[in-house]
């Protein structure tokens, strides 16, 4: 490695000494990055604080030591079950957002008549906001709503079907907004798969279940691990629907809840800033199982590359 | 390789080509292809960019479905069989290596899809990498590679299958020069020692000649052509083919007269201050309007001013090319003419030229069909 960095030195009996740009290039300086320092230290200044002050508040107790917040949380079911309750909504609907944006990506992949119009039906919900999702679903899936309606006069169900104010609200709201993110990311992904790839593996014998499993899926994988965390996070912070569609009290009573009530109806300001310590630690904690996983599997398939 | 494994199913005597055509958006990108590629064969589908003979070898592979005619092979009809179930190997222009995979399981994919004995798939896959001499990089992904060592694989990948034809698609345009050749010669004497079928798409009529035992010459999507190298190289069918076959000398002229009938005669041809004896390459009488093509290393620089076939002119540019000068002289009329000479040649000299007769091919010219574009005149530049 020395060897040829000596190899690309500028001579030194040159006409001229280059100038300094050109010998930090040489040591990978781009003084270009410069521009940059307005914007980490606005990332500095809008995350990293409000995150550290958030920190130390949390270890920071009206009474009781530092880790009072953290033990008050932790030895009341009401409280920790949180977690179980945000993660048994974010999990699977980011899970059900990846795994339906793969086939209708893959067979939008090409150019078609209506492709565009196709994606904007698609990616729509993105615009729509939780809010006016939530009102929609109220309007559709309530106990006097057209679905319920429908199943009623058809005789499929004797009594309107709780859709909404429970779990199910929540989920159905998460996966209406979540789609478009992993549909847009899973698509992209997948374009920038070669479809001369398929095609050769076409020529080898290869049917379309072979191809998509031994060639297409493999490539894509670390894609759909990065959509997934993607939708994984924008699905953990789940708040408006969960009070709006859920069931605020009990069965959809999110992290972002709890926090929200603890700093707001309790102002327990520590508490509060405890459970969004919590909550990023559980974010983190899924992420980096995936990334693990996804590390782990390029390690694999690549054959030992290093 | 031995020859048992050869007598694989899929092996053909003949596969034919019935009409095919294909068209995209309302554009012919393919009309009418008519052709019998007999087994063992080294086919060259040869013309410009665009001239659809991508777009053969796609419908050939069954990566494009056809819009008329039928593919039949010997008594089989395949053109509605989808790629997988054809069994024909391909080598692509990207080569299309599957990344996340090494050289030696590149290589392996097609056997295993096979679904042969494991204890098989090894052998031959280690036979493919043999064959095209990667054993130090089997391990290797193809991101690792080089261009050349990538071509490898992706022909190694290709033929393990011993495949009853091997498609090939401009395998060489992605490398340099010097590769080009080195890989030319692999391609021609693996076609020799394993025998495999093979249709090669090319743009290069040099590769071409020396790869092929047949050529197809197509341009707007039509055969022109259909001949071997030699055939080809002395005789273009028209002086689109010939402009193609390196024939850079094309002269719109005039029949002045006619001796001897049909083809092969002898047909003076004149215009531009030019009177010139050429062979007619098919019925033409006097007053026709003709194409006369000449390639520059058949146009001679003699000494003697007198004689038949004798031009003027004067020496413009010259490039160095080793043994050879290629040169662009100018007439007194001025039409530029390129020439190859062993004389060394300057700008400025006076030079008088000759085309034997027999070098010198007349194109009849139909009526409305547009005349090659006048080389470019070094006075407007």
């Amino acid at each position: 490695m020395s060897l040829t960095v000596e190899r690309t030195d500028p001579t030194p009996t040159g006409p001229r000494d280059p100038g300094l740009s050109h010998r930090l290039a040489e040591r990978g300086v781009d003084r270009t990055l410069l521009l940059l320092v307005p914007a980490v230290l606005f990332v500095a200044l809008l995350f990293v604080y409000p995150f550290g002050y958030g920190l130390q508040l949390s270890f920071a107790p009206a009474e009781g030591g530092p880790l009072a917040s953290y033990a008050t949380f932790f030895s009341d079911p009401y409280q920790y079950n949180t977690i179980w309750i945000t993660l048994g909504l974010a999990l699977p609907a980011a899970l059900l957002n990846v795994l339906a944006s793969v086939p209708i990506a893959y067979k939008m992949r090409g150019r078609f008549r209506g492709k565009r119009l196709l994606t904007i039906v698609l990616v729509v919900p993105i615009t729509l906001g939780t809010v006016l999702t939530a009102q929609g679903l109220l309007n559709f899936l309530g106990p006097a709503g057209w679905f319920n309606k429908a199943v009623v006069g058809l005789g499929l169900a004797d009594a309107p079907v709780q859709l909404v104010n429970n779990y199910w609200g929540v989920f159905f709201s998460l996966v209406i907004t979540g789609f478009p993110f992993a549909f847009l990311l899973i698509l992209s992904y997948l374009s920038g798969i070669d479809p001369t790839l398929e095609q050769a593996a076409a020529t080898l014998g290869a049917d379309w279940k072979q191809r998509f499993r031994r060639i297409t899926l493999p490539l894509l994988a670390p894609g759909l691990a990065t959509t997934f965390c993607l939708a994984f996070v924008l699905a953990f912070s789940v708040f408006p629907s969960a009070v709006l569609v859920g069931n605020p009290a009990g069965e959809t009573r999110v992290l972002a809840l709890a926090a929200y009530q603890a700093a707001y109806e309790q102002y327990d300001y520590s508490l509060a800033s405890a459970i969004a310590m919590v909550m990023g630690a559980v974010e983190l904690l899924v992420i980096a199982v995936v990334l693990v996983w996804r590390s782990r599997l390029y390690a694999g398939s690549t054959g030992g590359k290093g | 390789m031995s020859s048992a494994e050869a007598a694989s199913p899929g092996r053909f005597t003949e596969l034919r080509l019935d009409g095919v055509g294909r068209r995209f958006a309302g554009k012919d990108a393919l009309v009418d292809l008519d052709l019998t590629i007999r087994a063992g064969e080294f086919i060259a589908l040869l013309g410009p960019s665009g001239c659809g003979k991508s777009t053969a070898l796609n419908c050939l592979a069954g990566l494009l479905p056809l819009t008329t005619g039928s593919i039949w092979q010997d008594e089989r009809r395949i053109d509605t069989l989808p790629a997988e179930k054809r069994g024909f190997g391909m080598v692509f222009q990207s080569y299309a290596l599957f990344p996340h995979m090494s050289v030696r399981r590149n290589i392996a994919f097609g056997l295993q899809m096979r679904r042969l004995p494991r204890a098989e798939v090894r052998r031959r896959t280690e036979e493919g990498v043999r064959l095209v001499q990667l054993e130090e990089h089997a391990d290797k992904l193809p991101g690792q590679l080089s261009g050349g060592q990538q071509q490898r694989v992706a022909i190694a990948r290709a033929v393990v299958l011993e495949p009853s034809l091997v498609l090939m698609d401009e395998p060489l345009s992605n490398l340099d020069a010097k590769l080009r050749l080195e890989m030319r010669t692999e391609i021609r004497r693996l076609h020799q020692s394993l025998g495999l079928t093979t249709v090669y798409v090319t743009h290069d009529q040099e590769e071409a000649l020396s790869l092929a035992d047949r050529l197809v010459v197509l341009r707007h999507g039509r055969v022109q052509q259909v001949g071997t190298p030699e055939e080809l190289h002395a005789r273009p069918v028209n002086w689109h083919v010939a402009d193609f076959m390196g024939f850079r000398n094309l002269l719109e002229l005039e029949v002045a007269h006619v001796s001897g009938g049909g083809v092969d005669a002898e047909a003076a041809v004149r215009g531009e201050g030019l009177t010139l004896l050429g062979t007619a390459t098919g019925p033409v009488s006097a007053g026709d309007r003709v194409v006369a093509a000449v390639r520059p290393e058949d146009v001679v620089v003699v000494d003697e001013a007198g004689g038949d076939n004798r031009i003027a002119a004067t020496v413009e540019v010259v490039e160095y090319q080793g043994r050879e000068l290629a040169v662009e002289v100018r007439t007194a009329a001025g039409r530029a003419l390129h020439l190859r000479t062993e004389r060394r040649l300057a700008p400025g000299d006076e030079v008088t030229l000759t085309v034997e007769r027999e070098r010198l091919l007349v194109y009849p010219l139909a009526p409305g069909e547009q005349a090659p574009a006048p080389l470019v005149d070094a006075v407007t530049t």
